[in-house]
């Protein structure tokens, strides 16, 4: 089994070099920055875009991938994952979690701040920026909004933005103190930092699944929509109030997306995202009693998801993003109200997406694109324009069609709660490429 | 006595988890075999040689005086072999798991396990990962498969025909595994299904199960065949959705005088244990439409059949 692998050494990155010169022959190039979608081919050279045209000719040396039928898309950025490290290697590490990435397509992903340390201090912050230097993967590490994410004390946000933090998270538990997100929100706004929030009114937060007739069924204890959608109104308000950036993480359920609709109707600076699992599963899975189901937010019911759907579609909701939180399965392999919160997502956030959304018509392809490559950046001020002569490559080439079954034993994860497992997807990214590194399928 | 019950049909079902998913056929074969131990119980000997040689684990990790002695009696009457196992629910938390618990004692040789834990579902992993035939004996606030054939055999002992027949549970839905696990065999049996308490204590979404949401006890009373009286607890309820025991017992408690508005030949159940006082009167809980003490026995009587009948899986549970 996976997870006997408990000795991180032997986790090892999956990506080779980037031969000095490659070929990406014959793919279709979708770019979602610019929306266009053409055939053509890449050449990239010392890891940067050389050339795109049609019918560039391989010289000497030059590797070719042929990517006939395949699309080459901008490398996927997802904004909400848990590598684990420090604190709980044995459930993830910057290795392990980062080989989950590249073969799910994510050539960038936000690192959330509820490690052992915590990320509350430049120190910490450098500690871990250093050692995640020269991965395929490029780790943004998002420090706490406050120390030891106790909602108290706010950290210290311009040393930490100058060493280049893109925005603050106490993820992992909400800010319970108005004032201290005001004050968050307000200190934030000189840098246009957004905080980035986990809404959960804690005075709600004692349950295990979604308030729902499942929970009524199954006698769980529950945490009703509203835990989140207090949390969701009081934080716009505050934003509205200091002119603060703020973006709600892992929103669930329809009463928080009305009100995000309503404060982007009204101008204020505030954006939203989305799991796969809350886009394709329903409370409903609880009753298999799989602790694989049980994360926070929990599993809504159908409106929720239905009222999800219009929100991606409509651009109320702006990103997707996994809030991958590995657990080692003895911690998940115990009793339902025991276990504790939280799904892998990196390895099948795109293929998730292909599934639950784009064949199902919600989305278009490039719609769901922007959610896992243009948006993200954009929320976190990175640069998000990359299919460009010039630019580093960092690139996914997939085949959109390509069905296969997500197996838990087969994840690059060290851990193997996945929620999908057994699942039938579609689409797979079959090549990433970023900083100078391949990943092959 | 072996004889009238060998020879009878077989459960459909392997274990005892729940009444969900079970089918009318299963209970009514429970209901008569019970009626046949019931017989075995008021003989002088009391017992009879059905599970001899089988040995059954009590695993309780919640504390229960009356369940836990209902079973190990039926257990006795069987002539199993009985052993006890009793822990509180947040040393799972801690120390060895509960799979891992299970196993240890099921390698010790054992046929069933009846179990009693805090949380809900926690008897199916139990059966996705041992051998033994499984009992529920109530898992959190999900299900309580036992009490709902020991209560459904009280009434039908009654009323024989259930169809179209209102039986009304009160007091805490929410916190109840005796409601779903009733809710689920008295629709089973074409009973109407009610239920009666303060909002707060009924939980969400349950008319779409399919049962009738009152929270008025007079109307309750007045429309009810059968009133099954659910247990306050205690120690749980007063704070942001409960004001106080006086309150609930002057709106919600059942009394003789209320019960003067109820038809003549209304049924009043409580699973107990019973907080006189609170949601039961001394006078209803000893008076003439009672059927509490016929629960106890019709306890034991049901628990002797499924667990005899769920003996003839022993071996081939999976
Ligand atoms: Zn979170």
């Amino acid at each position: 089994m996976k997870r006997m692998i408990n000795n991180i050494s032997l986790c090892e990155p999956l990506y080779k070099t980037l031969p000095k010169k490659v070929l990406i022959k014959n793919g279709t190039v979708i770019d979602p920055f610019s929306e266009k979608e053409y055939e053509s081919d890449i050449l990239i050279s010392n890891g940067k875009i050389e050339k795109i045209a049609k019918n560039i000719k391989a010289e000497k040396g030059c590797e070719e991938i042929d990517a006939k039928g395949l699309f080459v898309s901008p490398g996927f950025f997802d904004m909400h994952v848990h590598l684990r490290e420090p604190g709980y290697e044995q459930a993830e590490n910057f290795v392990s979690g980062t080989n989950a990435a590249m073969a799910g397509g994510v050539t960038a992903l936000a690192a959330m701040a509820n490690t052992t340390p915590c990320v509350d201090n430049k120190f910490v912050y450098n500690d871990i920026k250093s050692r995640v230097k020269g991965l395929l993967v490029d780790v943004h590490q998002i420090p706490a909004v406050t120390i030891r994410r106790e909602g108290k004390t706010i950290v210290e946000m311009t040393e930490l933005v100058e060493a280049g933090a893109p925005a603050f998270s106490d993820d992992g538990s909400g800010i319970r103190s108005s004032e201290t997100m005001k004050g968050a929100l307000e200190y934030a706004k000189m840098f246009g930092t957004p905080i980035l929030v986990h809404p959960e009114d804690h005075t709600f937060a004692e349950g295990v699944m979604n308030e729902s007739l499942s929970s009524t069924e199954l006698g769980m204890s529950y945490i009703p929509a509203i835990a989140e959608s207090i949390n969701v109104a009081r934080d716009i308000e505050i934003a509205r109030y200091v002119d603060g950036t703020v973006h709600f993480q892992h929103v669930s359920v329809k009463e928080s997306i009305e009100l995000v609709r309503k404060a982007k109707k009204e101008g204020l600076k505030v954006t939203c995202e989305v799991t796969p699992h809350h886009f394709s599963l329903t409370d409903d899975m609880v009753r298999t009693f799989s602790t694989d189901y049980k994360m926070n937010p929990p599993l809504r019911t159908q409106e929720d998801v239905d009222a999800v759907h219009k929100a991606l579609k409509d651009g109320t909701i702006d990103a997707i993003a996994t809030d991958h939180a590995p657990h080692p399965s003895e911690k998940k392999n115990v009793e339902f109200d025991f276990a504790p919160f939280g799904v892998l997502g990196l390895e099948t956030m795109f293929s998730a997406g292909i599934t639950y959304l784009v064949r199902k018509k919600k989305l278009s392809l490039m719609e769901f694109l922007k959610k896992i490559t243009v948006n993200p950046r954009k929320i976190l001020n990175l640069e998000a324009d990359m299919i460009k002569k010039g630019k580093t490559a960092e690139l996914v080439i997939f085949d959109k069609d390509k069905k296969w079954k997500v197996d838990r034993r087969k994840l690059n994860s060290l851990s193997i709660n996945t929620c999908f497992h057994d699942d039938t997807h579609y689409g797979k990214v079959l090549y990433t490429i970023n900083n100078g590194k391949i990943f092959k399928a | 006595m072996d004889d009238t019950v060998k020879g009878t049909k077989l459960l459909k079902t392997k274990h005892l988890l729940g009444i969900k998913g079970m089918c009318r056929e299963d209970l009514e074969l429970i209901l008569q075999t019970s009626e046949s131990f019931k017989q075995v119980l008021d003989t002088p000997n009391k017992k009879v040689a059905a599970l001899k040689g089988v040995t059954v684990v009590n695993m309780f990790f919640e504390n229960s005086t009356r369940t836990k002695i209902s079973f190990e009696m039926a257990e006795k009457r069987l002539s199993a072999d009985v052993v006890n196992f009793a822990a509180s629910s947040s040393s799972l938390k801690k120390g060895e798991t509960l799979i891992d618990t299970a196993k240890n004692i099921e390698a010790m040789k054992i046929d069933m396990v009846v179990m009693r834990h805090s949380t809900p579902g926690a008897h199916k992993m139990l059966m996705d990962n041992l051998n033994s035939i499984i009992i529920n004996a109530g898992d959190g606030a999900h299900e309580h498969p036992t009490q709902a054939i020991l209560d459904l055999m009280s009434i039908v002992q009654k009323k024989p025909n259930l169809k179209g027949k209102r039986v009304t549970l009160v007091g805490d839905i929410v916190h109840s595994r005796v409601a779903m696990s009733n809710i689920h065999a008295l629709k089973l049996y074409g009973a109407k299904v009610q239920v009666c308490g303060p909002s707060t204590l009924i939980p969400k979404d349950i008319e779409k199960m399919g049962v009738e949401v009152t929270y008025d006890l007079d109307e309750a009373i007045r429309n009810s065949d059968v009133m099954n009286i659910l247990r306050i607890q205690l120690e749980r309820h007063v704070g942001a959705s409960f004001p106080s025991l006086r309150e609930y017992h002057n709106y919600w408690g059942i009394t003789n005088e209320k019960l003067a508005r109820a038809k003549n030949d209304i049924l009043i159940l409580h699973p107990g244990p019973m907080n006189r006082g609170v949601e039961i009167d001394d006078d209803v809980a000893d008076g003439d439409h009672q059927v509490i003490l016929d629960q106890v026995l019709n306890g034991v009587a049901s628990r002797m059949a499924i667990l005899y009948l769920l003996s003839a899986n022993i071996g081939g549970a999976k």
